[in-house]
Parts: structure tokens; sequence; C-alpha cells
């Protein structure tokens, strides 16, 4: 049982964290629980669907149809969050020059997080499919375990949702006038790491080359199954052997949406993006 | 633009070129166990291993010491292709069922 719990809890960890770094950066922005639970609800009717046609996914694209899907919906991410973090900074700078307007920062905040929903639900999507997959498993084909299997999930879930909940309200102790720059930065980094997995994906699916395997290899200190390694994959995008192309693709990642978020987010007198969103 | 377009028609031919060359191995997978337990494959290439599924139950085949995660349906057969391995031992497992599944990879 608790084996079952550790295996769950590993599974949607990452999506656990997503989604408390999703609700750091958007804090204040008005209907964000709305969004969000749209993102959570669809993330979990996306990662039933996909654990019901695992096996349809697996045959296409010549047997490497689950590469190419994993790909895809991580670059879909990587796109989102790089919209999020350029729109955010754009916007500030916009709105640096009316600052005080009481009501355009309002409406401004009001902005719902559409961007940051479909990563919440990409994430939920890609890591509950496969906990659904696995509890499946269990009550397919151990009858018997299905005790273990609801008891063994549910210890997992509440252990994910713990983990992300802790994260949230760690977040959520940093001052307010340097939240946000911590957020839009968590999130340029959790998109770099998504672009850099999105690519090893390609890589395993053999539409890239990796131009040289296993650049360093830290699968002896810290493997990327392992909740730790898990964690830092998901905040950071450790890997334990990345590629060549997999390390390009992160820091292509990293340069692009910082420095569109920098070039955007700059603001024209030195007044930052910050103090506008926490207009009243 | 057109030197990319050329960059990446490159990039597939060769892709479908190294395609033709991979060795593969086939495994199966009953009581979630993989058979063989044991394999061993040549070092510094990619491998292909054909793995298939006698249980009534999925299997995500992974590994802690190299990159590869698939999941394998039930009764199905899935591709999985090994990124190019030094020389030495390795391990590879089903995490749904870690303990039973931990199998060796022999790389020479």
């Amino acid at each position: 049982m608790l084996a079952t719990a550790l295996i769950v809890f590993r599974e949607i960890l990452e999506a656990a964290l997503v989604v408390s770094i999703v609700m750091a950066a958007t804090k204040g922005v008005l209907g964000r629980g709305l969004w969000v639970g749209y993102g959570l609800g669809g993330g979990i009717l996306g990662a039933s669907l996909v654990a019901a046609f695992a096996g349809a996914i697996a045959q296409l694209a010549s047997g490497m149809g689950q590469e190419l899907f994993n790909a895809s919906v991580m670059f879909i991410a990587v796109a989102m969050l790089g919209w999020h973090s350029v729109w955010m900074g754009r916007h500030g700078r916009e709105m640096a020059r009316d600052l005080g307007t009481v009501g355009r920062a309002v409406s401004a905040g009001s902005r719902p997080p559409y961007a940051l929903a479909v990563v919440v639900g990409i994430a939920v999507l890609r890591e509950g499919s496969e906990a659904v997959l696995f509890l499946y498993g269990i009550a397919a084909g151990e009858p018997d375990q299905t005790g273990r299997m609801i008891v063994g999930g549910l210890l997992g879930l509440v252990g994910g949702v713990a983990l992300g909940l802790a994260m949230y309200y760690g977040l959520l102790r940093i001052s307010t006038k340097h939240l946000f720059a911590v957020t839009t930065w968590m999130i340029v980094l959790l998109a770099a790491g998504m672009a850099g997995q999105g690519a090893a994906f390609l890589v395993q699916a053999d539409v890239l080359p990796s131009l040289g395997d296993a650049v360093w290899n830290t699968s002896r200190v810290l493997t990327d199954s392992s909740v730790l390694g898990k964690t830092l994959h998901t905040l950071v995008g450790y890997s334990a052997q990345p590629s060549v192309v997999q390390l390009l693709f992160y820091a292509a990642t990293l340069v692009a949406i910082g420095s569109l978020t920098w070039l955007y987010g700059r603001p024209p007198r030195p007044v930052s993006a910050d103090q506008r969103r926490f207009a009243p | 633009m057109r030197l990319l377009a050329l960059a990446f028609c490159l990039l597939v031919i060769s892709a479908v070129a190294a395609k033709a060359e991979d060795p593969s191995f086939s495994l199966t997978i009953k009581d979630h166990r993989f058979s063989p337990a044991e394999i061993t494959i040549p070092a510094n290439m990619r491998v292909r291993f054909m793995v298939k599924n006698l249980d009534p139950t999925p299997a995500e085949f992974e590994s802690d010491d190299f990159k590869a995660e698939k999941i394998i349906p039930a009764g199905q057969e899935v591709t999985i292709l090994l990124p190019a391995l030094k020389p030495g031992i390795y391990e590879f497992h089903d995490e749904y069922n870690e303990a039973l599944s931990k199998s060796r990879l022999i790389v020479k």
C-alpha cells in the first residue's frame, strides 16, 4: 500500500508543483481560481482519456506516438509559459505609464490567466495519465487488491496535494515586493526544463539527434525518478543524463523567454510592475 | 530559411538511415518480470528494444541509469529506442512494479 502511495505521489508531484507555482504567480488576479479549476478539471479529464487510449497512442507514428504526444504537450506548455511571461512583462510596462489609475489596474488584473490554465491542464494530463494507468492496472490485474489501490492512491494524492500547498504557502511568504519577480523566473525555469524534456522525447522518438548522450551522469547521486530528482526536474529542469540537444533546448528557451520578458518587462521609469499589480 | 529546410531534410534522412541500422532486441513482460532478465547489447550505438507486455496490466519501462521512459499498454508491443551507452552494467525496470521487474542490461 505504501509502495502504491509512493508511486502515485511521484507521478503527481510534478503536476502539484506546477499548479502551486501557477497559483503563486497569479496571486491577486481576479477569477484565477476558476481558471486554474478549469485547468485542473480539463487535465483530469484529459489524463483519463490519455490513459484509456494509451494503446492507440502508442501505436501512432510507427510506434513513437507516445514520445511525439509527450513532446507536443511539452512544447505547448512551453509556448503558454513563454506567452504568459512576455505578456506579463509587456503589460507591466504599459501599466507603469498610467500607474495609479485604479480602474485600469483592476481590469488588467482581472484578465484571466488562460495561458496558465492550459499549463495546469497539461501538467495534470501528462502526469495524471500515468497515475491513472498505474491504478487501473492494479484494479484490472489484481481485483483483490482494489482496497490497496484506493487507499494507496488516496494517500499518494493527499501527499501530492500537501506538497503543492506547502510550496504555494512557502512562496507566499516571500514579500509581495519580490514575489512576482521570483515566480516569473520560476516560470521561465519551468519552461526551459519542459523544453529540454520535450527535446529528450524527440530524441527518444528518433526525430532529433541527441548530438551526444549524457553530457554528465549524476544518476548515481540523484536519479530522475526519485522524489528529490523529480522535484528538481520540475523546478529547474534537473536531468541525471541530459543529452546535448536537451541542454541546447533548455538554454535556448531560457534565453528566449528570459530576454523577451526582460525586454518587455523593463519599466520606462523606475516603477516596478509589482507595484502596479498591487494597486487596490 | 532554405538552409533550415535543407538542414531539416538532412536530419530526417540521417534519422531514417540510423533506423535501418539499429540492432534490435526482443523482450517480454510476464507476471511483471522482464524476460530475459539480463540482456547484453553492443556499446556506443543506439539499440532498439521491442518489448511485448503479456500481462493484463500496463507497464512503464524505465531506467535509473539511462534515459528511457515508455508506457507499454497491456497486451501490446512497443519499440523503445535506447541511447548509445558506454560499456558497463545498467538496470531497467517497470516503474509500476519496480522490485519484481528489476533487470540487468550489460553493455559491451
